[in-house]
């Protein structure tokens, strides 16, 4: 942006390093934990043994072998392959449904705060009225109404998680937008949406990451039980939820298989946190030199 | 001569920084004795502060004591530890803060902050503290002294607040009080109440006191001895009389130079033409209230007009009126002979840059995640089109107008000081190329030193650039130096508008009489004469 910029990049480098240094040592294992899912999501590919949907054994159910490490499904798929596959469509659905419902939250939190009266009268009642309804079988009633599709699953998911991301950036950006330097902004001859990116924004945003490693937990688990329910990722596709559903069987004779998928979601949603909790940290201490 | 009170001993105290201790307190010694009052005397970050909690026995977290000793009626506290020194706190030594409002619980009713120590420690019953209580709000001349306890700090005015934490303080008959800028926060015709009350209850009571303030006229009124303080350490100290007479250090010389602040040697400047800004019949109103009425006021091209009234009289809303941020009730808004929008929305930007405002403190006027490189380039983006190059060129040439380093652009407003951050405030203006800036207040939250420089720089910067100012302020001093013309404000009206000569020679209105009468002389017995003037 600035040719100026360019320069102080190298320093700004060394000192993210060394935030990462000095990092707590449970944000350091949150942070390797979620890299290694992260990882795992991008190339499962080339570290599956098998396909995603590839029968591979006739016989359902099979124990651990060498062969097939966890065993088979109910299909006789390879567990350990529909895991890893699983990653990658668990963790990027959730992500998107964050990041949508991220943007839609903030953009109108911070535009109510700003613009106030009937406006932000309106919006908030409409959340408010959103966030009454238990939110699981609110979800499970539109997906019946408009059918269960993953865009349906992402847009739906996105919309009622917004009403959180809504009401801490209208809750922060209201103590911002009484500081003087926006109404600084207003004098100036600012529009409404250049003084919430650029004015508010930047003092709200760790506030808002904080958040977003919440929700993005939240997402995850949604998806993973609506999978559960029947009514989320539709089969063939791997997804963590379902396959526990699936694969419930095996409990009863005392095989843990099915329970994988479920320490893989209860895992990264705690590293996630981890990390979440020491930015929160930061965010309410020192934050611009530390 | 009797014991002193208290004896500190080639005080130091660092303080920690950055991971490193630095000294700000460097080998202090003083002492108070019975009935004294010293007056301790610097700029900000002088050490005044720490060396008054030192007093108490209290470091602020994040200091230590590296060397010395401070004896209180013959005890050293730095010996004992934090919960013997807690015990001389409130009943021995107490200490009255700067901002009363910041000190007293909201929630709680005053009287039972103000007995608290007194039951606590203080060896009284709840009974005989009430009573006691009530017989320092007379003395203190507080309204309604038997049931002024009873309200909430919000329900009493901030001059009557600060009172009242003098009564907490004096509650358990300490030996020694320590007053930390008690009435830096309030008007001046506060001040003078507050002064007064204090100068009272020191004699009445005959309690010892270390007085500390930036402020030279109001030690001269209060203090019988005064020790100047600079950089940790004490540069000069003598009886009030002497300090004022025939200051020794340079230092000392220095800061009374500063207090008479240049007086414009010019003259007013020539009104030519048409006034740039022209208010007719101005009104405004939150809500049901009314701010402002009938205020018709001009503003010439290079002219600066001096807005003065104390805290709620409406100055400040008629500057956000200018400015188009709050929507005038009634009157017209005449600019270069255009009217004016009454919103800022509704203003084109070609008019929206020749009016800035500057506001009182920088701290809040600056977004504290932006660089000041940000800060200046954005109006230099959004009214000049400057990009790359020819925006960092003007950024730079900006920071040189308000003498400050090119390499200040890289920083946060976090890492500059007090003043120089209200120099950025004033170059953000200054980058629109503006031909009126309002400055609301914008010297009041710095000291002495630093408003005398920036003050400096307005003025030089008026007579290259040629924009006219409308001073919004409380601070007579500062009129006296920059205006060329005065308009008084009283409750939303003007009471009186004309050549600053004319308003500052009697005849004067009777509320311009009350306003320049509370602005403390550079002279012992000020004070006295006042109080004397309302006996007769």
């Amino acid at each position: 942006m600035d040719a100026t910029a360019r320069p102080v990049s190298t320093p700004r480098l060394t000192r993210f390093l060394h935030l990462l240094r000095s990092a707590p040592l449970t944000a350091q294992f949150g942070m390797v934990v979620t890299l290694a899912y992260a990882l795992v999501a991008l190339f499962a590919p080339l570290i599956a043994p098998y396909g995603e949907v590839e029968v591979v054994s006739r016989v359902p159910f099979d124990g651990w072998s060498a062969e097939h490490l966890l065993g088979t499904d109910q299909l006789g798929r390879d567990f350990l392959s529909r895991l890893i596959y699983g990653a990658r469509n668990s963790i990027s659905i959730a992500l998107i449904t964050t990041i949508l419902s991220l943007t839609l939250g903030c953009l109108l939190g911070m535009f109510a705060a700003l613009v106030g009266g009937l406006v932000d009268q309106v919006l908030s009642r409409i959340v408010d009225a959103l966030m009454s309804v238990p939110e699981l079988i609110f979800i499970l009633m539109i997906l019946s109404i408009l059918g269960g599709s993953i865009l349906n699953l992402i847009l739906i998911i996105a919309v009622l998680t917004s009403t959180r991301f809504y009401r801490i950036s209208r809750a922060a950006a209201l103590n911002v937008a009484s500081l003087d330097f926006v109404e600084a902004a207003r004098a100036r001859g600012e529009g409404s949406l250049w003084i919430a990116v650029n004015e508010i924004l930047p003092n709200i945003l760790p506030l808002i990451l904080s958040e977003l490693g919440m929700r993005f937990c939240f997402i995850f688990l949604n998806i993973a039980a609506l999978s559960f329910l029947g009514v989320g990722i539709q089969p063939p596709t791997a997804e963590w939820g379902s396959m526990v559903r699936d694969n419930a069987a095996l409990i009863n004779m005392g095989n843990v298989t099915p329970l994988i998928p479920a320490a893989a979601i209860a895992l990264l949603a705690i590293a996630v946190n981890f990390v979440v909790d020491w930015m929160l940290n930061r965010a309410s201490g020192l934050s611009e030199e530390a | 001569m009797p014991d002193p009170v208290i004896r500190i001993d080639n005080l130091h105290i660092d303080a920690r920084a950055n991971d490193a201790w630095s000294a700000i307190v460097r080998g202090v010694s003083l002492a108070v004795h019975p009935g004294e009052v010293l007056g301790l005397v610097g700029e900000s970050g002088a050490g005044k502060s720490t060396i008054g909690l030192a007093a108490l026995g209290y470091l602020r977290p994040g200091a230590r004591v590296s060397g010395g000793s401070v004896h209180l009626l013959g005890q050293d506290l730095l010996a004992l530890p934090e919960s013997e020194r807690r015990r001389f706190r409130g009943t021995q030594v107490a200490y009255v803060a700067q901002s009363a409002q910041a000190a007293f619980n909201p929630v709680h009713r005053l009287m039972d902050q103000i007995v608290a120590v007194a039951v606590d420690r203080g060896g009284l019953t709840r009974a005989e503290a009430e009573e006691r209580a009530v017989t320092l709000f007379t003395a203190l001349r507080l309204p309604d002294p038997a049931q002024f306890g009873d309200r909430y700090p919000h329900q009493v005015s901030g001059g009557q607040l600060q009172r009242a934490m003098v009564a907490m303080a004096l509650i358990c008959n300490p030996a020694l009080i320590v007053f930390d800028e008690p009435t830096t926060a309030l008007d001046v015709t506060t001040q003078v109440e507050v002064l007064i009350s204090i100068r009272k209850v020191i004699q009445d009571f005959g309690v010892a006191a270390i007085y500390i303030t930036h402020d030279l006229a109001v030690v001269a009124q209060i203090a019988h001895r005064v020790a100047v303080l600079r950089h940790g350490a004490v540069v000069e100290e003598a009886p009030i009389a002497r300090i004022m007479d025939a200051p020794q250090h340079p230092y000392t010389r220095s800061l009374w130079a500063v207090h008479e602040l240049p007086v414009d040697a010019a003259g007013a400047h020539d009104r030519k033409g048409a006034p740039l800004l022209d208010i007719r019949d101005l009104a405004a109103r939150y809500k049901q209230f009314q701010v402002l009425t009938d205020i018709s006021l001009q503003v010439g091209r290079g002219e600066t007009v001096a807005l003065v009234g104390e805290s709620g009289s409406g100055k400040s809303t008629l500057g956000r009126v200018i400015v188009g941020l709050k929507e005038p009730a009634a009157g017209t808004l005449t600019y270069d002979g255009q009217p004016l929008a009454p919103t800022v929305a509704r203003r084109p930007l070609p008019t929206i840059r020749r009016i800035q405002i500057i506001y009182q403190s920088a701290d809040t006027a600056l977004n504290p995640r932006h660089s000041v490189r940000r800060i200046l380039g954005r109006p230099l983006t959004l009214y000049h089109g400057l990009r790359g190059a020819r925006r960092e060129a003007r950024v730079q040439e900006l920071l040189r107008l308000v003498e400050m380093e090119p390499t200040h652009a890289d920083r946060l407003p976090g890492q500059l000081s007090g003043g120089q951050k209200q120099r950025v405030a004033i170059a953000r203006a200054l980058a629109a190329e503006p031909e009126l800036i309002i400055c609301d207040e914008i010297t009041s939250a710095l000291d002495k030193v630093v408003q005398a420089e920036v003050l400096r720089m307005l003025l030089v910067l008026q007579a290259r650039l040629g924009v006219s100012f409308l001073f919004i302020t409380h601070d007579i001093e500062v009129v006296r130096a920059v205006a060329d013309r005065v308009v008084v404000m009283q409750a939303g009206r003007i009471v009186e508008q004309g050549e600053k000569a004319r308003v500052f020679a009697p005849p004067h209105e009777p509320y311009t009489e009350t306003l320049l009468a509370s602005v403390p002389e550079m002279a012992v017995g000020w004070l006295d004469r006042i109080i004397a003037g309302r006996a007769a």
